[in-house]
């Protein structure tokens, strides 16, 4: 199930006018979640690096969390999903396979961070800045999507969090998004 | 006595009636089953076992086999769940609300309307169970030490639920037991076949029907309804905070909780109708349940159909008048998007159609009543289908608006739990005392010489 969703919103009533833009929607790992105080299991919480984690073997499948979520990012797994041999092959080895009944979403790839920061120990460092991408981010060919450490100033998310362009989608509700979007500017406003 | 001739006035209770004679026509009712009787029950057994069906193959399959579409999370299940707890509401209304107010129509129609109370908290207990996507780990909901060190989240609205509709349970039975114990005596007294002589026996706790059992025992009714009158008030206003608590445009409502005990009262009221007209024509009760106790609960049916259709005022309202996009696009998709022919039935049925209450004529018209109550429950059940469905469907995200189609398994679960409630009912009507023996005889005349000669 895809964690992540291209929403698409036409600047003119016209659909066929060329105007269009797109917000990759994800779990915005809000530091004030709605998903979280709903959940009558703590099958959904928030942990100490700022995540908003998903237990899925927890979860009882109330699905409040996601009639809460005003973003609509999570998903629900409604069936046993079967993956007949080859594809078996694309199930990703680090991460849970979900069975029937539980919800999911967008973990920012906690495996690989969990992978990064290991790694760091072993080596008795802090995580480098970029040296944890998570796979929308890898994929993304245009370089949209920018993950880092928040709390670091130096870092590339922080610089461009800060920027006048940036906007927390639906912040107004006060759920203290962790993504900042930034605003496109439109060449004849420019 | 001056007291006497007014209760006689509004006859309550029709003035054939005397004291023998409502032992037995109460415990006639409890003759053995006629084929009509025999026939209803297994037709509902049969619809039940197909509700049966339809959860196992549900619990198999897993959610999908329901219309849930992304974002529409709660539908039908939910809305029988706050369909069901609305319609125990009035159950205890008419019990421990009108008692302590000492409304005398009650009096013939409580039993029925306990009962109901009783056997819809059991139907709407159901519905958090069935709607869970691993029904096989409810019991994650409720707090108990273990091993694994997990506890539950107090701020989630669903544990106020199951602590809510547990206690409603355990309280609304205790009362409809203790309110029954006079009767099952009488009961006792009467039946002679071994196997339910044994039984009543048992269930009446040595009732003698002694001036020191009653002192105690009225004390004791006085207490338990007391006890049970803010829990009406209560349950629905947490199960309403399911809904006010979340953010979903709405949903976000401070009105939600007068609103919904409102709006209970008004769909159980009409419940009571639907089925104490029945009942009152099979068993030829009319001497006991009479116009005179319909027309008090059509009063009272006016009285919350205008609370909740003040509610349906002032929820447009409020949400134009706070200038919030999300909220005034909620309201207008509510009146004018593809659910719209639902949203017009509730404001038809709850709003328009008890306007016709008003007219004496027709609130004493049994006929007219029994058809109104049918359209109020129709209506409440939209009530919360667009309360539901409607807000889930078009939130803040207008990339993730969704459409949910109700699907076969959903509707065979809700006629599955309506055939739970009514083979209850059927049962109970054969097994209990329908009507209260002991609280008829209070307002009867004291049996004089005159009677006992007839």
């Amino acid at each position: 199930m895809s964690w992540i969703r291209i929403e698409r919103y036409f600047e003119e009533e016209n659909q066929n006018d060329s105007n269009m833009r797109f917000i990759p929607m994800l779990c915005q790992h809000c530091d004030n979640a709605p998903c979280e105080p709903v959940c009558p299991v703590y099958a959904t919480y928030h942990n100490p690096e700022g995540l908003n984690v998903m237990v899925y073997n927890r979860c009882v499948g109330t699905r409040y969390c996601s009639n809460n979520c005003v973003y609509k990012v999570r998903r629900f797994n409604w069936f046993t999903y079967r993956w007949p041999v080859p594809l078996n092959w694309q199930l990703n080895p680090d991460v849970t396979v979900r069975s029937k009944g539980v919800m999911e979403k967008c973990t920012f790839c906690v495996q690989r961070i969990r992978f990064g920061e290991d790694r760091a120990k072993d080596e008795g460092r802090d995580v480098r800045d970029g040296e944890i991408i998570p796979a929308c981010a890898q994929t993304c060919p245009t370089k949209a999507i920018v993950f880092g450490d928040l709390k670091d100033p130096e870092s590339e998310v922080s610089r461009l969090s800060k920027d006048e362009r940036g906007y927390g989608v639906l912040s107004d509700l006060n759920t203290h998004p962790s993504i900042t979007y930034l605003k496109k500017v439109k060449w004849d406003k420019v | 006595m001056d007291h006497e001739t007014t209760i006689r006035e509004t006859t309550i209770i029709e003035p054939t009636v005397t004291y023998s004679k409502v032992n037995e026509s109460v415990i006639r009712m409890l003759d053995k089953p006629t084929i009509k009787w025999l026939s209803l029950f297994v037709f509902d057994l049969a619809v039940l076992a197909f509700g049966i069906f339809c959860w196992m193959y549900q619990i198999y399959m897993g959610l999908g086999v329901t219309g849930y579409r992304h974002p529409v999370f709660w539908a039908v299940y939910i809305t029988n769940f706050v369909f069901w707890v609305g319609i125990a509401h009035s159950g205890t209304l008419i019990s421990a609300i009108l008692f302590l107010f000492r409304a005398r129509f009650r009096m013939s129609i409580y039993r029925i309307s306990e009962a109901m109370t009783v056997f819809a908290v059991l139907t709407a207990g159901l519905f958090p169970l069935i709607h869970l996507g691993r029904p096989w780990n409810f019991y994650w909901l409720i707090p108990y030490p273990n091993q694994r060190g997990l506890w539950i989240n107090f701020r989630s609205p669903l544990i106020w639920d199951v602590f809510a509709v547990s206690t409603y349970l355990t309280v609304s039975s205790i009362f409809f037991y203790v309110g029954m114990i006079p009767d099952i005596a009488a009961i006792r007294d009467r039946v002679k076949e071994v196997p339910r002589k044994i039984i009543y026996t048992i269930l009446s706790l040595g009732w003698k029907g002694s001036s020191w059992e009653w002192s105690h025992y009225t004390r004791a009714y006085f207490y338990l309804a007391a006890f049970a009158t803010p829990l009406v008030l209560s349950v629905h206003s947490v199960v309403s905070w399911d809904f006010a608590m979340a953010d979903v445009p709405g949903w976000h409502t401070t009105i939600f909780a007068p609103y919904f005990v409102a709006g209970a009262i008004f769909s159980g009221l009409a419940l009571v109708i639907t089925l104490a007209v029945p009942i009152r024509k099979i068993f030829h009760l009319e001497e006991y349940i009479t116009v005179a106790n319909f027309e008090g609960m059509a009063k009272l049916i006016i009285l919350t159909g205008l609370i909740v259709t003040y509610a349906y005022i002032v929820e447009p309202f409020i949400s134009w008048y706070s200038g919030s996009p999300p909220e005034w696009g909620q309201t207008v998709f509510r009146a004018k998007g593809p659910y719209a022919p639902f949203f017009w039935i509730m404001v038809f049925c709850n709003s328009v159609i008890p306007i016709l209450l008003w007219f004496k004529k027709i609130r004493t018209n049994i006929k007219a009543l029994f058809i109104i109550s049918l359209f109020i429950n129709i209506g409440m059940w939209f009530e919360r289908f667009n309360i539901i469905v409607i807000s889930l469907s078009h939130e803040f995200e207008p990339g993730a608006w969704g459409i949910y189609r109700v699907s076969w398994v959903e509707l065979g679960i809700t006629a599955g739990a309506f055939a739970w409630f009514f083979m209850f009912f059927l049962l109970f009507i054969k097994t209990l005392p329908a009507l209260s023996i002991a609280e008829i005889k209070e307002i009867l005349p004291a049996p004089n010489k005159e009677a006992k000669v007839r």
